[in-house]
């Protein structure tokens, strides 16, 4: 039960994108096309549960007993970097057609900050291993929603006349907004 | 040579917010007030001004190949350094930016002029452009934050501005009030520069 609080409550109530602002560069960098966005979001979705699992371990099996507790972000970064050129390579090895698909947005990842935000994040709220990869899955959950969402509005903004001065990045950043205000609406969910 | 070019490069000309649009994440989270706006600008200056010159110092010594991996290494160090500084000296600021002090380590604009500046320029210069780029974030910072603390809280700086009969527009410092803002901004100041071209 508390497993499906915590991932309903990271797709839309804390919603990396528009109530935590976790992965705002990949938002608005990838979302011309929806099927960019989709597999950005199925790409940052492996990843951040990859992540959660293994920052968990770093945090609480080196980190920890070793109190090293100051070298969090060094060692978050690496591995996330690390995870990343490993997913790569898998990826690579494992379906060429995936990698084909993916292939660009993968090295991408590493400076995704929602990556290592949720990473944080975890450790943060205290959470166990179950919750901790639950949580990551939810929170790319809430990504790939948001920026595929947000990919079919922009592909329909491109026919539509804006104001001159407004084209491109600002009018992008106006529709977040819009769409930020309707997600704003969940935070008045009751969970539990 | 160049040290006044490189240092207002990054003020207003390539303004890394409103010009480059390079760390978004940061700009729209923690700009809910001017104070929080300029705190967070200033921590990445500092970021940005240690790891340029460090990048810059060792740039014949780091191999090509490895070059992301070490700088996020060297980013890491001083995001870990500003980090427990903020936390002894300033907790209401490090309570008030909270994870996004981590994040600097992941903010766009450090690895960016690491790769696209520091890496082939000399010491000075990198000093310079950590500097202008610094500034001109933290300005960007503490406009947008001023904007949205003056409409949504109706005080600047943690001084009220209006009379008790002052409505403020919580919309502004909620999430969707930061990208308003930030876009309403940038097409203003696409905008002038388009009028004045």
């Amino acid at each position: 039960m508390n497993i499906v609080i915590i991932v309903i409550g990271a797709i839309f109530i804390n919603n990396v994108i528009f109530s935590r602002f976790l992965g705002i560069c990949p938002f608005l960098g990838v979302s011309k096309q929806v099927e960019t966005a989709a597999g950005m979001g199925a790409a940052v979705t492996f990843v951040l549960a990859m992540a959660s699992a293994i920052t968990y371990v770093v945090q609480y099996a080196i980190l920890d007993p070793l109190n090293l507790g100051y070298l969090q972000t060094i060692a978050f970064i690496l591995v996330i970097a690390t995870l990343v050129q490993l997913v790569e390579m898998i990826i690579k090895k494992a379906s060429p057609s995936l990698y084909q698909a993916l292939g660009v947005y993968l090295p991408l990842i590493t400076t995704n900050c929602a990556v290592l935000g949720i990473a944080l994040l975890n450790i943060q709220y205290e959470y166990n291993f179950i919750e901790t990869v639950f949580h990551g899955i939810g929170a790319a959950l809430g990504f790939t929603l948001a920026i595929v969402l947000f990919a079919g509005v922009r592909e329909r903004l491109e026919t539509s006349a804006v104001p001159k001065a407004l084209e491109g990045f600002p009018i992008a950043l106006i529709t977040a907004g819009l769409m930020s205000i309707a997600f704003l609406g969940f935070s008045g969910m009751q969970l539990g | 040579m160049n040290f006044g070019k490189n240092l207002t490069r990054g003020i207003i000309k390539e303004n890394p917010t409103f010009v480059l649009l390079l760390g978004m994440c940061p700009t729209l989270a923690v700009t809910t007030s001017a104070v929080n706006g300029m705190g967070m600008g200033l921590a990445t200056m500092v970021v940005l001004i240690c790891s340029n010159v460090v990048i810059s110092a060792m740039r014949k010594i780091i191999p090509d190949s490895i070059r992301i991996p070490a700088f996020i290494v060297i980013i890491a160090s001083f995001v870990t350094i500003v980090g427990m500084l903020l936390k002894a000296y300033l907790p209401s600021l490090d309570a008030a930016l909270g994870l996004f002090i981590p994040l600097i380590v992941v903010n766009c604009i450090i690895l960016g002029r690491a790769e696209a500046f520091a890496f082939s320029n000399g010491i000075a210069d990198s000093f310079a452009d950590g500097l202008g780029m610094g500034l001109g974030f933290t300005l960007s910072l503490t406009v947008l934050g001023s904007i949205r603390e003056i409409l949504g809280v109706g005080s600047i700086f943690g001084h009220a501005l209006f009379g008790a009969s002052f409505e403020p527009v919580l919309l502004m410092i909620l999430p969707p009030g930061a990208f308003l803002t930030l876009g309403l901004l940038i097409g203003l100041i696409n905008f002038l520069s388009k009028k004045k071209a």
